[in-house]
């Protein structure tokens, strides 16, 4: 069967939630075989990886820090990809880079932001939103490999029903020198669910005057992560690592909560892929409700307050 | 120095606009440059104001995209190139990145580049690609979503916040360099600057004139290809309810009913 190589994303050893969806989807495609760039995985990291159906676990010890770039970790892809015939990734600002290298070394077309593949005729056809998400595009890869970045939370991870080997195999790759030197690399705690990856995400704008608690209390409610748009993060509200937009990250949770945001284009571009939309505003004009499955006008000072409450039960 | 800025035409989002079998038909007046391409041209009119020299703004598409560059002119650009030919229609961004690299190299004989800058990704497509393929190309550094530049003795350092990393990255010039809108605040063209902008003349090359095959571009060459693209469907079932009190109750049923709670 055809292999799949999944670009593994790890967090201290441990496997991401959205790389268990990058294998679901590789399985309906062929053989998943994982790479993992970096120190060598753990046991429980391969068994985790082999149940959700990776045959293979390909290794690349990582080069060092001051080198540790896009460009070298192309080379690191490349010498573990093999005769793959799809290279499956997850979007993100940082595994872009290192798939554009990885593209552009192997002549690979490549489509990012995916929300699906499948095989089509012999091709992958990816489809995708373009223009703010306001409009699908269905795009065919016409080249022997195929690169896809997927958006999290657009397959949901399932376990293989019979779990795979993942056979640790060692890859050598020989570096070359990189054309960018890291001179410092400082590691960003994100509380909870990364943003990009949360299947639900509660977000605040200007509505929320400063005061993003009430956000907080119903995303901690709902199991979600905290988002907000660039004016709360501009303001000091809120972290800079909590911004969604078109400068921000990219959500597409299957619940994305607006509360006293206004829904401007630069932010829609960021989470109106998401599945569910739901938002809270004053103003019953706002652009948000033209995108909101339900819409509640109203103060989210009130709003917020009795939703959780009806929610707790009380 | 001799900074060059690509700069990118983009329909506007908020109006009408429609695909044709592969690409988008893109109306003159119903677009411009792609808003966050202002944050690269401020960068580059930023790093010759402070260590002298010219820009030059770049950009690749149909007879429309010339609005992009004049946009560029009217902000402060010395120098304007348009790349267009009918054998450009259906790159992807590995093609894109190829005409644009061979643009840079035809502008470097005539005078040595320092520096390319863009903008961190562009609106209609979002996917911050082409960055990194364009420095691939040039076998340049690539030093991406910039939110600081220091330019240094022949050398540039920049600062980037990704979601989950801080970095300091450093590599000696020519670079391209990638900027986020964080990094500075772009100027507005006075009426002055507008006027000006109109009396430069904008270089047109054809592939030819750069040295490109046609063959390694356009639909042909391209590894992927828009089968479909339609508007989504405006939400369908919207329910939007004014809160008399029962708001917060109705929300927390709608969550439920929705398996969220
Ligand atoms: C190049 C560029 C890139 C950008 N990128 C991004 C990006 O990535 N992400 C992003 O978010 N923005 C981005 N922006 C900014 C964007 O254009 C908007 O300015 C911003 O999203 C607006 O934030 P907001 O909705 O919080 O504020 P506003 O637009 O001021 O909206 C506040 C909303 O809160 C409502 N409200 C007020 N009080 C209450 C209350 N008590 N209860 C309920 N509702 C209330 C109001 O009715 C209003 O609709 C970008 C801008 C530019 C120029």
């Amino acid at each position: 069967m055809t292999h799949i190589a999944v670009l593994v994303e790890h967090t201290s050893g441990d496997v991401r939630q959205s790389t268990l969806e990058a294998l679901t989807l590789a399985r309906s495609l062929g053989d998943p075989v994982g790479i993992w760039i970096g120190e060598e995985p753990s046991s429980d990291a391969c068994h985790e990886l082999g149940r959700y159906g990776a045959s293979e676990v390909r290794h690349v010890p990582a080069p060092d820090q001051s080198t540790y770039t896009a460009e070298l970790m192309a080379q690191a892809v490349i010498a573990a990809m093999g005769e793959a015939s799809v290279l499956l990734a997850i979007s993100t600002f940082a595994t872009k880079e290192v798939l554009a290298y990885v593209a552009h070394r192997t002549g690979a077309g490549i489509v990012v932001d995916a929300a699906s593949a499948a095989w089509d005729e012999g091709k992958i056809v990816t489809t995708q939103t373009v223009f703010s998400a306001t409009w699908n595009v269905r795009t065919a890869i016409q080249t022997p490999l195929a690169i896809v970045a997927v958006r999290p939370n657009t397959t949901q991870a399932q376990a293989s029903p019979e779990p795979a080997g993942a056979a640790l195999v060692p890859v050598e790759c020989e570096f070359t020198q990189p054309h960018t030197t890291v001179l410092s690399r400082t590691s960003v705690k994100q509380q909870g669910i990364p943003l990009a990856e949360a299947p639900i995400v509660v977000s605040g704008g200007r509505g929320t005057e400063g005061d993003f608690s009430l956000v907080e209390q119903l995303a901690q409610v709902l199991g979600g992560a905290v988002g907000a748009t660039r004016d709360a993060t501009d303001e000091g509200w809120i972290a800079h690592e909590h911004m969604v937009g078109q400068t921000g990250t990219t959500v597409t949770p299957a619940l994305y909560v607006a509360c006293g945001l206004s829904g401007a284009v630069h932010h829609r571009g960021g989470m109106q892929a998401s599945g569910t939309i739901v938002a809270i505003n004053t103003d019953p004009d706002a652009p948000i409700f033209e995108i909101a499955d339900f819409g509640v006008v109203g103060d989210l000072r009130e709003v917020i307050p009795a939703t959780i409450a009806h929610l707790q039960g009380r | 120095m001799h900074v060059v800025v690509c700069v990118k035409f983009v329909p506007d989002l908020q109006s009408q606009r429609s695909f044709t079998n592969e690409r988008v038909t893109r109306v003159a007046d119903d677009g411009s440059m792609n808003e966050l391409d202002e944050n690269a041209v401020e960068a580059a009119l930023t790093m010759v104001e402070a260590h002298g020299g010219e820009v030059t703004a770049l950009t690749v598409g149909g007879t429309d995209a010339v609005a992009a560059v004049r946009k560029a002119m009217q902000l402060g650009a010395h120098h304007a190139v348009h790349v267009s030919d009918d054998a450009i229609a259906g790159s992807d961004v590995r093609g894109t990145a190829r005409v644009l690299a061979a643009a840079v190299t035809t502008l470097q004989q005539e005078r040595h580049v320092d520096v390319v800058v863009t903008g961190m990704t562009a609106l209609d497509g979002m996917t911050s690609l082409l960055p990194t393929m364009l420095a691939a190309e040039l076998e340049w550094p690539a030093l991406t979503l910039a939110s600081d530049v220091e330019l240094e003795s022949e050398r540039a350092t920049i600062v980037r916040h990704l979601p989950d990393v801080h970095e300091e990255i450093t590599a000696p010039l020519p670079a391209v360099i990638s900027v986020t809108d964080a990094l500075n605040t772009p100027r507005y063209p006075n009426f002055q600057m507008i006027m000006a902008a109109r009396k430069v003349e904008v270089t047109t090359w054809s592939l030819a004139d750069i040295g490109v095959d046609s063959a390694r571009v356009g639909r042909d060459a391209a590894g992927t290809r828009v089968l479909e693209a339609q508007i989504r469907p405006p939400q369908e079932n919207r329910e939007i309810i004014h809160d008399t009190g029962d708001g917060g109750q109705r929300l927390a049923e709608f969550l439920k009913t929705r398996g969220f709670a």
